[in-house]
C-alpha cells in the first residue's frame, strides 16, 4: 500500500507567563522594538458599522481572573466580510482589520477590544450565522490555545437561527457564549472551569 | 513570488492526541486552567478558514535580529550567537508563504525582560528578547539571536526549563493559529521538563527539538539550528459542500 505522506501538525506548548514579550512587547515594557503592538487597533479609519467595546475577564476554576492571559479576536466587518486573502465573496472594509490582540490587564485581568459589531456570515450550508466574534485564548497553564465565540445577547432573532448555537446539545450552556450589553459596551467573561464553563470549540 | 489563488479549503481536524491535553497535573498551573467539559466540534466555516494577513512592509530592518534589535549602537547582546531558520509548512508538506512568525525568549542567563520575572540572573542591557519574521514565497524564515539559558520556575521544588524559544505562528486561516516552543538538540533538561512532558508522544516532542545545523552555520561567527513548523493542512476546495444551485 502507498503511504499517505501527511506530516503531523507541530504540537502546541503553553504561551507561558511572558507571552507579552513576543506578542505585545510595548505592553511588556519593551518600547522601541516595534512602532506599536500588533493588533492593538482593529479600527484604522472611518470604519462602517456600530462601534462597540468588548471587554471581559478570563477566570480560572477558583474564580480568580487570569492576569497573564492574552486574547485574540477575529471577526467579520459590519457587512459580514473578512479582511483576509481567503475571503472570496468581496472586499472587506479597508478601515477595519477584523483582527485584534489584547493582554488582560496586569491587575484586574480585563481584556478590552474597541471594535465594530460584526455582520452576519453564512455557514457553509448557506444558513446565516448570528453576529459573533471568534476569540482565541492563550496563557500560562493553557497547553493548547482555546477557541470560543462571543455572541451578543440582544441579537435574539439571529441567535435563534444560528447553526452553531443550534448544535449545542446542552442549551443551558448557551448563555456562556452571550456577551451582555450595557450602552456601547459588551461584557464577555470566559470561565475555564466550573458550572459556568464557557463552551470551547474544536474547529 | 508564486501567484497562487488564496487557499479557502477547510482544515483537517486537529489530532488532539498529538497535542498536549488541557489537564496535565505535573504542570500545576494547568489544573485550574483546564476546561473539563467536552469541546464542541464543527467543520471550519468562513471565520475559521479566513485569517489576518501581514505584509513584509510592516517589518523593521532588525525585527529578525535579536542580537541587535534592543542593543545600543555599536553593542550587541551577550551569549552564544546562533541563527534559527526553518520552513513553515502545512500537513501536506507545502510551504506556507507570507505568514507571520513571532518569537520571544530569555537572555543567555535565563532571564526574561518582563516585570514579573524575578529570577536572580541579570538582565542584559543589550537584549530585549522579541523578534518576528514573515516567511518567503516558499515558507522559509530565519532570525539571529543568542542561545537562551535554562531557568528555574516555581512548579516542583527544583524544576528548570530547558533552553527554549517561544514561537507564535499565524498561517492563512485563524484555525491554524499556533503557539509552541523550540528546544535545542541534546539538552538534558528536555526529558525532565514538566511542560515538555505535557506532550505524551515522544515523536511529537521530537518535532519540537531543533538539530544543530553545521551546514548553515557561519564560520567564526554563529552556529545554526533548524526548526521547521508544521501547521494544519487544508482540504482541496474542488468538491466543497455547497448548497445546490450556488
Ligand atoms: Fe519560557
Amino acid at each position: 500500500m502507498q503511504p499517505l505522506d501527511f506530516l503531523k501538525e507541530s504540537p502546541s506548548q503553553t504561551a507561558g507567563p511572558y507571552v507579552h514579550i513576543g506578542c505585545v512587547p510595548t505592553f511588556a515594557g519593551l518600547e522601541g522594538v516595534y512602532p506599536e503592538d500588533l493588533g492593538a487597533k482593529m479600527i484604522t479609519g472611518d470604519a462602517k458599522g456600530e462601534r462597540i467595546t468588548l471587554k471581559g475577564r478570563v477566570i480560572d476554576g477558583s474564580g480568580t481572573p487570569l492576569r497573564d492571559v492574552m486574547v485574540e479576536a477575529w471577526q467579520a466587518d459590519a457587512d459580514g466580510l473578512f479582511n483576509s486573502p481567503a475571503e472570496t465573496r468581496g472586499t472587506a472594509d479597508p478601515a477595519f482589520t477584523g483582527w485584534g490582540r489584547q493582554p488582560g490587564d496586569g491587575e484586574t485581568g480585563v481584556y478590552t477590544f474597541e471594535t465594530v459589531k460584526p455582520g452576519r456570515v453564512p455557514f457553509p450550508d448557506g444558513r446565516l450565522q448570528a453576529p459573533h466574534i471568534t476569540l482565541w485564548i492563550v496563557a500560562r497553564g493553557i497547553n493548547l490555545g482555546l477557541m470560543t465565540r462571543c455572541y451578543f445577547e440582544d441579537e435574539t432573532e439571529a441567535n435563534a437561527e444560528d447553526p452553531i448555537l443550534a448544535r449545542v446539545e446542552h442549551k443551558v450552556r448557551i448563555p456562556t457564549l452571550m456577551a451582555k450589553r450595557e450602552g456601547d459596551t459588551y461584557t464577555f467573561d470566559i470561565h475555564l472551569q466550573g458550572d459556568n464553563e464557557t463552551i470551547f470549540f474544536d474547529v | 513570488m508564486h501567484n497562487n489563488p488564496p487557499e479557502t479549503g477547510a482544515f483537517y481536524p486537529r489530532d488532539l492526541d498529538w497535542h498536549p491535553p488541557a489537564l496535565t497535573p505535573n504542570y500545576k498551573t494547568s489544573v485550574l486552567r483546564s476546561p473539563q467539559k467536552a469541546k464542541i466540534s464543527f467543520d471550519p466555516s468562513l471565520g475559521e478558514i479566513t485569517g489576518p494577513a501581514f505584509g513584509h512592509n510592516m517589518l523593521g530592518e532588525l525585527d529578525n535580529d535579536l542580537v541587535l534589535n534592543y542593543a545600543q549602537p555599536g553593542e550587541s547582546a551577550i551569549g552564544e550567537r546562533i541563527i534559527v531558520h526553518g520552513r513553515v509548512q502545512d500537513e501536506r508538506g507545502r510551504g506556507v508563504a507570507n505568514t507571520l512568525v513571532e518569537f520571544w525568549q530569555a537572555n543567555a542567563g535565563g532571564r526574561y525582560r518582563h516585570k514579573k520575572d524575578t529570577y536572580l540572573a541579570p538582565l542584559d542591557p543589550n537584549f530585549g528578547g522579541c523578534g518576528r519574521a514573515i516567511t518567503d514565497a516558499d515558507g522559509y524564515y530565519q532570525f539571529r539571536t543568542i542561545k537562551p539559558g535554562p531557568y528555574p520556575w516555581p512548579n516542583g521544588v527544583n524544576d528548570w526549563r530547558p533552553s527554549h524559544i517561544h514561537f507564535s505562528v499565524f498561517g492563512t486561516g485563524f484555525a491554524q493559529r499556533l503557539i509552541t516552543q523550540m528546544y535545542f538538540e541534546g539538552d538534558p533538561h528536555i526529558p525532565i521538563c514538566p511542560i515538555v512532558n505535557t506532550i505524551r508522544d515522544q515523536a511529537a516532542i521530537g518535532q519540537l527539538i531543533a538539530p544543530l545545523d553545521m551546514n548553515n552555520s557561519i564560520p567564526m561567527d554563529s552556529r545554526a539550528y533548524k526548526f521547521d513548523i508544521t501547521l494544519r493542512g487544508r482540504r482541496s476546495t474542488m468538491f466543497e459542500n455547497r448548497k445546490e444551485g450556488n
